[in-house]
C-alpha cells in the first residue's frame, strides 16, 4: 500500500514544479490545487484524516479562492489581448487533468478497498483532536482566534477604497 | 496496513519545502511569492503530521490546526497588500518597489 504514498508524493512534487514555473497566475493556481489535493491524500495515508479534510476545505477551498480573486481584480494586461482560442487550448487544462485524474484513481481504489485495508479508525481522528486541542492547547485556540480577528481587521483596513489614494506628499 | 517510513514523509515535506523557497526567492511577481510562501507553510504542516503519525499523538494535528489558521490571516493581509501596491506602482513586480532603496 505504501505505493499510494509514492505516487501522491511525485503528483505534490511535479505540480509545485509547475507551479512555481508557470508564467500564468491561473494556470500556477490550478496546478497549486491539484498538488494540495495530493497532500491532503498523504495526510489521509499518515493517519490523520480531519487533517485531510481541513487541507481540502481551508486550503485548496478558501485560501485558493482568496488568491483567484485578487488574480481577477488585478487581471494583468498579459491575458486580457490573448484570445479565448488560445486560452482554451487543449493542453492548457489537459497538464492539471491528469495529475488530477491519478489522484482521483486513488480516491476511488481507497474508497472501495474496504475498511480492512484503510481502516478508518487508525491514526487520531477527530475525538481525540479535540479532546487535546481543547484540553492542553485551549491557550493556543484563543491566540489563533485573536490572530484571525487581527488579519480580518488588517485585511479590511489596507483593501478599502479611501486607502488607495497617495497620501500626502507622495510623489509617485 | 500501512507503514509509510516517517523519513520518507519528512524527505517529501523537505522537498515541497525547499521547492516554496526556490520560489519565493526566484519569482519577482509578488503573487508568486505568496505562492510560494503557502508552500512553504504547507510543507511545514506536513512534516508536523509526519511527525504526529510517528509517535500516535495527536499533537501534530493540532499544530497544523494552528498552521493553518495563521496561513489564512497571512494570505488575507498579503493580498490586500498586493492590492494596496498594484494601485500605488501600477504592476506586481516586486522590484519596482524600491522607493526606499531596499
Amino acid at each position: 500500500m505504501n505505493v499510494l504514498f509514492y505516487i501522491a508524493a511525485a503528483v505534490a512534487v511535479i505540480c509545485t514544479i509547475m507551479v512555481i514555473t508557470n508564467y500564468n497566475a491561473v494556470h500556477a493556481l490550478l496546478y497549486l490545487i491539484v498538488s494540495l489535493l495530493s497532500v491532503a491524500l498523504i495526510f489521509f495515508l499518515l493517519g490523520a484524516p480531519f487533517a485531510a479534510a481541513l487541507e481540502v476545505i481551508v486550503y485548496a477551498g478558501a485560501i485558493m479562492v482568496l488568491f483567484v480573486f485578487v488574480v481577477m481584480m488585478l487581471n494583468p494586461e498579459s491575458q486580457t489581448i490573448r484570445s479565448p482560442k488560445q486560452l482554451l487550448h487543449p493542453w492548457m487544462w489537459f497538464g492539471p487533468a491528469v495529475p488530477a485524474a491519478i489522484l482521483l484513481g486513488e480516491l476511488i481504489y481507497v474508497l472501495t478497498a474496504g475498511s480492512s485495508t484503510f481502516p478508518v479508525n487508525a491514526g487520531v481522528g477527530p475525538h481525540a483532536l479535540s479532546r487535546t486541542l481543547f484540553g492542553p492547547y485551549v491557550l493556543g485556540v484563543e491566540l489563533a482566534s485573536i490572530l484571525l480577528m487581527t488579519g480580518l481587521v488588517g485585511a479590511y483596513h489596507l483593501a478599502r477604497p479611501e486607502a488607495f489614494r497617495a497620501p500626502e506628499g507622495d510623489d509617485r | 496496513m500501512i507503514t509509510i517510513p516517517t523519513a520518507h514523509a519528512l524527505v517529501l515535506a523537505g522537498v515541497l519545502f525547499l521547492l516554496g523557497l526556490m520560489g519565493v526567492i526566484v519569482r519577482r511577481n509578488i503573487i508568486f511569492i505568496l505562492l510560494g510562501l503557502e508552500i512553504m507553510l504547507n510543507a511545514s504542516g506536513l512534516a508536523f503530521i509526519a511527525a504526529g503519525f510517528h509517535w500516535g499523538r495527536p499533537d501534530g494535528q493540532i499544530m497544523f490546526l494552528f498552521i493553518l489558521a495563521m496561513a489564512a490571516a497571512e494570505v488575507s493581509v498579503g493580498l490586500a497588500l498586493v492590492l494596496q501596491l498594484y494601485h500605488r506602482i501600477h504592476t506586481l513586480d516586486a522590484d519596482q518597489a524600491d522607493k526606499m532603496r531596499g
